[in-house]
């Protein structure tokens, strides 16, 4: 694998970064066995892998949050030590986290007067310009006086590399960048990485995305199971090659659930209006419905309501005015509890914060839903061997890959995380399905079991309502697709006659023209 | 950060190093290693209290011993610990059940005087419930309790109004009635000059073990509140609830568990527990109301350390409530034999929170030693 590297390096450059037969071990598993690669300076160099293959854990032991157990890192041809994440900036090495870690009660320019040495007296005050200057310069607009808990996901993700970048990271490492921005965010974020490799900078961009790593990246390493698999000048490769060596079996094809009689409504909203988080209506006078049997997919930009709209339909926040009627029953403002109880299923966008309790048991977590009743509950006790059974079987039927049903939850990998969230949400066979980001983040494999089990699900009479950022996603599985703008549906097209340059026109607001009925 | 200009890839350059120790952190650390850290912070305690020994001219070694045989060299000064232990062990174990649901109860103190006043008011007012006397004054010492926690909760619940200002101020509170009432309304016709009121009836005296000072009828309840907080929390559904809510509030709101009712259980049961302390100090030690800061040394804010030394774990609360009891009698023997104040137990007790909250960021880390490279 090295000789494959040396071969295409430049004799004269001297890699900014190499790391060097870095192995680091946890209980139970290797995350990286003896992995080595260079980022230069001027490259986009993509790191791919599957969920679990360990290209996190990798970074993290560049970024000083783990030690690695072998192996050297050099910076500038020096060995170096780096025993946490100061070290790593001081060494000119940015992190930009899948997760944004912020503090949420904070406003913008205070988060990023944390990342960097600023006036002990109101350190926010110069501040504020620069974010805005480098905000311009890179495209990466953000309002500095907005508190980070009011911002979107990919909004913050902004306030993340903003940070990186003013600390002046020479070094950037972006862990699945793209997957809370909109296309053209996207593309913005490809702006800003040319442009750090026209300066000479080094990026790395962990991502299951092939297009992407086709669009943006000079050079590619594969990793798989904790090893290098593959490394490869982008030039020379292609995307089938890429998906081969990644997950090392053929990717598995993903189709429409194909339902063609529909059964009764699962869902209706009258008029909905939801406020958001400062107090003013997101949801606005929004009307749709789901019936049993298909898939309809919510597309359009982050931040234009989705994430109130799912809250608001599984009773997570309030409705200001408008109905919610589930299976036919008006449930407008009823608690999550009673939400779930009518057979809704909630794939949360946040999987870790919200979808699990870290520090609790797979087995715990598992009977998340259905603790208060029997088998799981005989009376006010609990019934552990019932819990023990139903996380057995739910592990073995969604190929949760744990260590054990006592394992703790936090431990688990991403795509293992959703799986085990799937099995629980999905095991009282509910009649409508709220899925919000479900494939984010996730490998190949993990995405193709999500999208088939929501087929499934549909095939067998459940609605479904796929609320996804990612266009060919939501085309690929939806029957019916509702495009939010600014709270609003702009319309609602079947996905036969469904363009892309229709969905996009309406995602930058623009309301459907006349549907052929 | 080390710029190393050594050639040879480093072969085990283990987690970060601190002298001979590897650091890494984790998120999930195990019973032995927060085991380990209370044991070190009684230890550092232990040292630095030896320094104040030193200052008074005493010969720390021989001070310890000293005080070992006198809090528990004998029956009787065993007897004086367990007293000790008995209102900690309430406290402590109600205020592991409100840590855990992200409650901070520092208002143990007044709770425990909330109960005090439930108590005797059964005791003076209503003296003739028989062999029944005790069990009523313990209801209703609980409920009394119970309620002075309800309000902070409430308010926490509905306006979000930090509970650690409003537990404390509500000591304060808990203290003023106290004094009114044995200074007003409830002043003994028979304690001239003093302000207590009258000596509780003879069926309103919580018995003890011989010549005692143990009431163990509040030391069994005690110990059942320990074995029923740990069943609770461990094997039931209010339990369960408890732990979604105190480790992922916001998984508990997504599953739809109702943070009110569950909050509230768990800071009314705390607090009530707290008010039968109050019960067994006036009913087995005092037999009457009196001047709040004899009633309760402190137990509400020691019983805290009680609390943190148990790490979240209620059966280990009978240890530390033992362990803090040895501290507390300790004082008296401080005074006796070693002409020492006894308030030098609050600088123990002090000493001691100060360490159990300095070894906190230490939670998270692995620490060993380093393999040789």
């Amino acid at each position: 694998m090295m000789q494959a590297m040396t071969q295409d390096t430049k004799p004269s450059i001297t890699p900014l970064v190499s790391l060097e037969g870095i192995t680091k071990i946890f209980p139970g598993v290797v995350a990286n066995d003896d992995v080595s690669l260079e980022i230069r300076g001027g490259e986009v160099h993509a790191l791919l892998g599957e969920n679990g293959a360990g290209k996190t854990s990798l970074m993290n032991v560049l970024y000083g949050i783990y030690q690695p157990d072998g192996g050297a890192i050099r910076v500038a041809g020096n060995v170096v030590k780096i025993r946490s994440p100061q070290d790593a900036m001081r060494l000119g090495i940015g992190l930009v986290a899948q997760h944004p870690m912020l503090v949420r009660q904070h406003t913008v320019a205070e988060n990023i007067a944390l990342a960097v040495k600023t006036s002990f007296w109101n350190p926010t005050r110069h501040l504020e310009a620069k974010i805005l200057a480098l905000g311009e310069k890179y495209g990466l607009k953000v309002e500095p006086k907005a508190k980070v808990w009011q911002l979107s996901a990919g909004e913050q993700q902004r306030v993340e590399i903003l940070k990186a970048l003013i600390r002046g990271a020479k070094v950037l490492i972006l862990d699945e960048p793209t997957s809370v921005l909109t296309p053209q965010e996207a593309t913005d974020l490809f702006k800003v990485l040319n442009r750090m490799k026209l300066e000479g900078e080094g990026v790395i961009i962990i991502t299951h995305k092939l297009d992407e790593v086709m669009a943006v990246s000079s050079r590619i390493t594969v990793l798989r199971k904790g090893r290098v698999v593959g490394a490869m000048k982008t030039s020379s490769t292609n995307k089938n090659d890429l998906a081969t060596l990644m997950v090392g079996r053929e990717v598995p094809q993903v189709r429409s659930s194909g339902v063609t009689k529909l059964g009764e409504g699962v869902l209706k909203l009258e008029q909905v209006n939801v406020a958001g988080d400062r107090g003013v209506n997101v949801v606005k006078n929004l009307s749709l419905e789901i019936r049993g049997g298909e898939v309809l997919g919510v597309a359009g930009v982050a931040g234009n309501g989705q994430r109130e709209l799912v809250e608001a339909i599984t009773g997570l926040r309030g409705v200001s005015s408008g109905s919610v009627k589930i299976g036919g029953t008006d449930l407008t403002n009823k608690n999550a509890k009673t939400i779930t109880d009518a057979g809704v299923a909630h794939i949360p966008e946040d999987r870790l914060h919200m979808g699990v309790v870290g520090s609790l048991s797979v087995a715990e977590n598992l009977a998340l839903r259905g603790f208060e009743r029997t088998p799981f509950a005989n009376g006010e006790l609990l019934d552990f061997k019932a819990m023990e059974n139903f996380a057995l079987s739910s592990i073995k039927t969604y190929e949760v890959s744990t260590p054990g049903i006592h394992t703790r939850t936090r431990l688990l990998s991403g795509g293992n995380i959703q799986k085990l969230i799937f099995a629980r949400e999905l095991a009282e066979n509910p009649k409508l399905i709220i899925a919000s980001h479900p494939t984010y983040g996730l490998d190949a494999g993990a995405t193709a079991q999500v999208q088939n089990v929501l087929l499934e699900r549909a095939r067998a009479g459940a609605g479904v309502m796929l609320v996804s950022e990612d266009l060919e996603e939501v085309l690929a599985l939806s029957d019916r697709i509702a495009v939010m703008f600014a709270g609003e549906i702009m319309g609602v097209v079947p996905r036969d006659i469904a363009t892309v340059e229709e969905l996009g026109l309406m995602m930058a607001g623009q309301r459907q023209k006349q549907v052929n009925a | 950060m080390s710029l190393d200009t050594a050639t040879a890839p480093i072969k085990r350059s283990n987690a970060r190093q601190w002298g001979p120790f590897n650091i890494e952190t984790r998120e999930t650390p195990p019973q032995s290693w927060l085991f380990t850290l209370s044991m070190l912070s009684v230890l550092a305690t232990l040292i630095l209290t030896g320094v104040i020994f030193a200052l008074y001219g005493q010969n720390p070694i021989t001070a310890y011993v000293t005080l070992a045989q006198g809090t528990l060299g004998d029956l009787s000064s065993l007897g004086v610990v367990l007293q000790r232990a008995i209102p900690l062990m309430l406290i402590g174990v109600g205020l592991v059940v409100a840590f855990r649901a992200q409650f901070f109860n520092i208002g143990a103190e007044g709770q425990l005087l909330a109960g005090a006043v439930g108590a005797s008011a059964v005791a003076l007012f209503f003296p003739n419930f028989g062999f029944l006397e005790i069990p009523v004054m313990f209801i209703v010492a609980f409920i009394c309790g119970a309620v002075w926690g309800f309000i902070p909760a409430i308010l926490k619940l509905k306006l979000e109004i930090n509970e650690v200002i409003s537990t404390l101020m509500m000591n304060y509170i808990a203290i003023s009635i106290v004094e009114w009432l044995v200074n007003g309304p409830w002043k003994g016709k028979n304690q001239v000059g003093y302000s207590y009121t009258d000596t509780f009836p003879d069926a309103a005296w919580i018995p003890k073990i011989s010549s005692s000072t143990v009431h163990y009828p509040t030391l069994i309840v005690a110990l059942a509140l320990v074995a029923l907080v740990a069943f609770v929390i461990a094997r039931t559904r209010l339990g369960f609830r408890m732990r979604i809510l105190g480790e992922n509030p916001v998984a508990a709101k997504y599953v739809g568990i109702n943070t009110l009712s569950t909050t509230l259980a768990v800071v009314m049961l705390s607090a009530g527990a707290a008010g039968i302390a109050g019960a067994g100090e006036v009913g087995a030690i005092h037999h009457k109301l009196l001047d709040p800061a004899q009633i309760s040394l402190g137990y509400g804010y020691t019983a805290i350390i009680v609390a943190w030394l148990a790490r979240g774990n209620p059966i280990s609360v009978i240890f530390t409530a033992i362990f803090l009891g040895v501290v507390f009698a300790a004082g008296d023997v401080m005074k006796v034999s070693l002409q020492m104040p006894a308030q030098t137990t609050n600088v123990i007790n002090g000493l001691l929170l100060f360490f159990l909250i300095s070894t906190e960021p230490l939670v998270k880390l692995k620490i060993s030693l380093a393999r040789g490279t």
